[in-house]
């Protein structure tokens, strides 16, 4: 019995029960609802929600227990010698399933496992069966009790409002509980990384390296996991990236918002929003493929040695990239000066240009550096330009003509293809991870403070 | 007491001064709607002329005319004539930006700048290039503070903030800087619709002060203040020019039945 059918089941349940929750109360009512508490929709909503919790409640307890149950109960059959070797036990469990699952008909496996892997097919269509029923009845009970509640001065307005108030409180905590859930592993493997690899190398080192030996009789270095370089790539990139992008962003949202005609506007901001759409592997090899060699060999006829990677071509195109970011931010708190401001300056015989610079932009200016913030914060975690167009190379240097990594491209290349889990090289990913996640979070608290701050002033 | 002629209609030149703007024939639409209908005023020199009317009735709108602040509105079109002595600011020629320093404005909402008093009051000298030096800018500040009947309230505290001003010390402030760059006139629109009673009294004050140097125009909701600090009076009605002439008579003895109705109370 699939998982389908009983939701659609539960389902149908639910919408009957509305309808019969809803027909009791018009019939409670004598024809004129202003005897009743509450709308006959709530006295409807109120039986439907409580046929279809509390079974969905059932349905998901049960398929959390159901796996465990039955291979408990499947494994106390097994002999000792197979139980009491943790590694044959799980290869009898892959075999028990798979045959019970009907893919085991080609393994070579003792006898008790077949007879195991039947007895765990027998048991799930035992506990499928017995979940409709038990399903079904909670469902039903749920109708009946609710009906039977209805009566013409029950609350059921107050009482649906509450259901929906917890399930509400049930969707945030998901949503929060995940986010924590992530933050904590992050901070578990990056400690569990820190009792391998001493912290303050970590923070402080100028060198990265992080090949280590995989097996003991492998010849392979140490490895090193200093992130200087790392962060000084990502830094290097990020200023580029925002040198392209805040004067040019600011100009073209203080022209959009300021000189341009309303038609043009009408065009130009959606389409300045489609720049903001456009996937960033896209930007990331144009970027490889035409800005990098592009600036190689204009830097050949110059004399210059442009690596084929370099930071350059990671920030000019991250930085193309952020300038609808930063122009559709500002052009928001530009737009909230108020236009008596601007009626004021005019009015003193300013001109255009002088109000912008004089009155409009300092009055944004709070605002603009809280966009800003959350421009570089963008810059700082963005990865697939740099992966596609920085290279792997931990250069610690300034020089935007090399090449250079940043942690994100690292974090990639830490964790693509086969690892082993436990080396210092997987966990180290989890340790830039959260450096990376807390000079983040350090920035948007920073701008959103400023924003906020600059807010409260105008309203 | 001015005899009521039909000179008080036709706008010719007033006995007391001489008449430092005029419009004539003005016409203003926003986009297709019109809101002004063939207005024909005249604005007397070192005189406080009210204007006065219902709401919507288009005393802003043609307010706004006197120092082209309309121009900045997309859509607005104009036709007639409004001279600031005897010349046509409408005239390609005219320089919008000189134009507005010589007619000051003094909004509805106290609208300082966030920034500090003095570079409220310093601002338009400095955009204008006013001033040489430090000291000759501290002293304009200082003398529109005065002539504002500020000085004395904020000059141990001009580096502060001019948002942390009362509201009718902020509008004070707006006109110490509309002062500041020494306009002929002052347009004022309702300066004292966002002002409790004490300050209102202040700022009404104030006006009767500057008439003595400036001539103002001053939009107002409240008839007892058009009575009490102007001089001459003109009544608007749906976008029209209904009956200008001197306050006591507008308010004494009006012509118009429609002005009538309006200072009786019975509309508007
Ligand atoms: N910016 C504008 N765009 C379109 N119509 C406007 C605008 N400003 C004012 N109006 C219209 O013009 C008429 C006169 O308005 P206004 O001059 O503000 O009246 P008042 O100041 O006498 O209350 C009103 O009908 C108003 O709706
Ligand atoms: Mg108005």
């Amino acid at each position: 019995m699939s998982l389908t059918f009983l939701l659609l089941a539960v389902a149908l349940l639910c919408a009957l029960s509305f309808v019969f929750g809803r027909q009791r109360a018009i019939a409670l009512s004598g024809g004129r609802f202003s005897n009743l508490h509450s709308l006959p929709v709530h006295y409807g909503t109120y039986t439907a929600l409580w046929c279809g919790l509390p079974a969905l409640a059932l349905l998901i307890v049960w398929y959390a227990l159901q796996g465990p149950v039955t291979n408990a109960l499947v494994i106390s059959d097994l002999p000792v010698e197979i139980t009491s070797d943790p590694g044959q036990l799980s290869l009898a469990m892959n075999a028990i399933s798979l045959i019970a699952a009907d893919h085991g008909q080609h393994l070579d496996v003792a006898p008790e496992v077949v007879e195991a892997g039947n007895r765990l097919a027998i048991l799930h269509t035992i506990s499928n069966t017995a979940l409709i029923v038990v399903l079904l009845c909670v469902a039903l009970t749920g109708l009946s009790l609710s009906y039977r509640k209805i009566v013409a001065d029950m609350r059921a307005r107050n009482n649906v409002e509450r259901i929906v108030r917890y399930l509400m409180i049930g969707c945030s905590a998901i949503a929060i509980l995940s986010t924590v859930g992530i933050v904590f592993s992050l901070l578990f493997e990056a400690l569990h990384f820190f009792s391998k690899v001493n912290p303050l190398e970590f923070l402080f080192g100028l060198e990265w390296s992080p090949q280590t030996a995989i097996r003991a009789d492998q010849v392979a270095s140490d490895g090193s996991f200093g992130m200087i370089p790392l962060f000084a790539g990502t830094l290097l990139i990020t200023l580029i990236a925002m040198l392209v992008a805040v004067p040019i962003g600011l100009f073209s949202a203080i022209y959009m918002g300021e000189y341009a005609s309303p038609m043009f506007r009408a065009w130009a901001k959606p389409a300045l929003e489609i720049l903001a759409g456009v996937p960033t592997v896209v930007y990331g090899f144009f970027a490889a493929l035409t800005v990098a060699p592009f600036l190689r060999d204009t830097g050949a006829t110059l004399g210059l040695s442009v690596s084929s990677e370099s930071a350059l071509a990671a920030g000019l195109v991250m930085g193309v990239m952020i300038i609808p970011f930063v122009s559709s931010l500002s052009d928001d708190v530009m737009s909230q000066v108020p236009q008596s401001l601007r009626d004021g300056s005019y009015g003193l015989g300013a001109t255009k240009s002088e109000t912008i610079r004089h009155v409009i932009f300092p009055a944004a200016l709070p605002g603009i550096v809280g966009a800003i913030l959350l421009a570089v914060s963008r810059a700082i975690g963005e990865t697939m330009i740099v992966v596609m167009a920085a290279g792997l190379a931990a250069n610690l240097t300034a020089n935007p003509l090399q090449a250079v990594t940043t942690v994100t491209v690292q974090i990639v290349t830490l964790l693509v293809g086969d690892q082993e889990f436990d080396s210092a090289k997987t966990l180290s990913a989890f340790a830039l991870g959260l450096v990376l996640f807390l000079v983040t979070l350090g920035l948007n608290v920073f701008a959103l403070k400023f924003v906020q701050k600059y807010r409260e002033k105008y309203d | 007491m001015a005899v009521v002629t039909a000179d008080a209609m036709t706008n010719a030149p007033h006995t007391r001064g001489k008449s430092k703007m005029a419009a004539r024939d003005l016409d203003l639409f926003y986009g297709d709607a019109q809101a002004l209908f063939n207005v024909d005023l005249d604005v007397m020199e070192r005189e406080v002329t009210a204007l006065i009317g219902p709401s919507g009735c288009g005393k802003s709108t043609f307010l706004r005319c006197l120092n082209r602040m309309n121009d900045t509105i997309d859509g607005v079109t104009i036709s007639g004539k409004v001279t600031l002595d005897d010349r046509d600011i409408y005239d390609k020629i005219i320089d919008v930006v000189q134009l507005r320093a010589r007619i000051g404005m003094v909004f509805q909402k106290p609208n300082p700048f966030p920034k500090s008093i003095f570079d409220n009051v310093a601002y338009g000298p400095r955009i204008h290039g006013l001033v040489n030096s430090r000291d000759e800018l501290d002293e304009i500040v200082m003398t529109s503070l005065e002539k504002a009947g500020l000085l004395k309230e904020v000059k141990d505290r001009l580096a502060s903030p001019a948002t942390g001003l009362s509201g009718g010390q902020q509008q004070r402030l707006c006109i110490a800087r509309a002062v500041a760059v020494s306009p002929e006139v002052i347009l004022m629109d309702e300066p004292c619709s966002a002002l409790d009673p004490i300050a209102t009294a202040k700022v009404e004050e104030l006006i009767d002060e500057l008439r003595s140097n400036y001539t103002i125009v001053i939009v107002t909701h409240s008839m007892q203040q058009a009575a009490r600090v102007s001089q001459r009076t003109a009544f608007f009605h749906l976008g029209k020019l209904v009956e200008v002439g001197e306050t006591d008579q507008i308010f004494t003895n009006p012509r118009d039945e429609r002005t009538k109705g309006y200072i009786t109370g019975r509309f508007g």
